[in-house]
């Protein structure tokens, strides 16, 4: 198990959908994603954690840089999760307050700020 | 008392190694089904944070984690060889957590990737484990963690899936 990502459009959003393990050896393969895919000018990002098993303090960096980068640009950066384990980690590190936590892609699609 | 060891290079990739031996060891002694998400998260941020000290002050000596379970807890060591002093140690109360929601309300600046500030590793552990001991000496740090174990069902012989007791 590694780390696997894909990117799709919906609408006006940019759909990262990662899988796998995000810790200190994977975040620099989804670091680099988000940082391409700002570059390119997709600032409405929706990262899809449905299918990651792990994610530690390492991979909140990532999601956290991720956001000041599309927050820089006036974007948004969702996130789809419904999974105990990682929503937990969310929880106590008091990122709940920071990130749009949503329950479907369609969900997070259609929110606005 | 049983004890597995386990001793690694500070690289990226092996952290994962010990975060699954972690969870087979706690699996195997009886570690509540419910909290092995914890020791595993626990086990990487210790060891992500060792591996990190390590590569920051560029020393190559091993990393050691044992694994040892008593008669009532589970215990978790996680030792790295950073002389240097350690300020990602944080204060016990979770300001390692509070300075992480501040630094994230700050945007505009230009460290946009910046790693997370000092110490939310040991915080997050911190908040996963009621069991934490973090110690600085001059040789490095040893983050101490345990949790508590489930007292031991009798099982009959030949319950479909009673766990073995080869030791």
């Amino acid at each position: 198990v590694d780390l696997s990502l894909s990117t799709r459009t919906e609408g006006d959003r940019t759909v990262v959908e990662v899988g796998g393990e995000i810790d200190v050896y994977t975040a620099p393969k989804l670091r680099e994603q988000l940082v391409d895919l700002v570059a390119a000018g997709n600032y409405h990002l929706i990262v899809d954690m449905e299918k990651v098993d792990f994610l530690d303090s390492t991979g909140l960096g990532v999601l956290v840089g991720g956001l000041k980068r599309v927050r820089a640009h006036d974007g948004s950066l969702r996130l789809v999760c419904t999974q105990e384990r990682i929503l937990k980690i969310f929880r106590i590190t008091g990122l709940t307050k920071v990130f749009p936590i949503h329950a479907t892609v369609e969900e997070a699609a259609q929110a606005s700020d | 008392v049983s004890t597995v060891e386990l001793s690694f290079s500070p690289l990226p990739a092996h952290v994962r190694t010990a975060r699954l031996i972690a969870s087979a060891v706690a699996r195997r002694v009886g570690v509540d089904a419910q909290v092995l998400d914890e020791v595993r998260l626990a086990v990487g941020e210790a060891c992500t944070r060792a591996v990190e000290l390590h590569r920051r002050s560029g020393v190559t000596d091993l990393i050691r984690v044992s694994f040892s379970d008593g008669p009532t807890r589970f215990v978790i060591s996680v030792e790295d060889c950073a002389r240097a002093a350690h300020p990602d140690v944080p204060a016990p109360g979770g300001d390692a957590l509070a300075e992480l929601a501040r630094t994230v309300d700050l945007d505009g600046d230009d460290a946009l990737f910046e790693p997370l500030p000092a110490g939310v590793g040991i915080a997050v552990i911190g908040e996963l484990v009621d069991d934490l001991d973090v110690d600085v000496t001059d040789s490095g740090t040893s983050v101490c963690m345990s949790w508590p174990l489930v007292p031991v069902a009798t099982t009959a012989p030949g319950d479909l899936g009673a766990p073995s007791t080869t030791q």
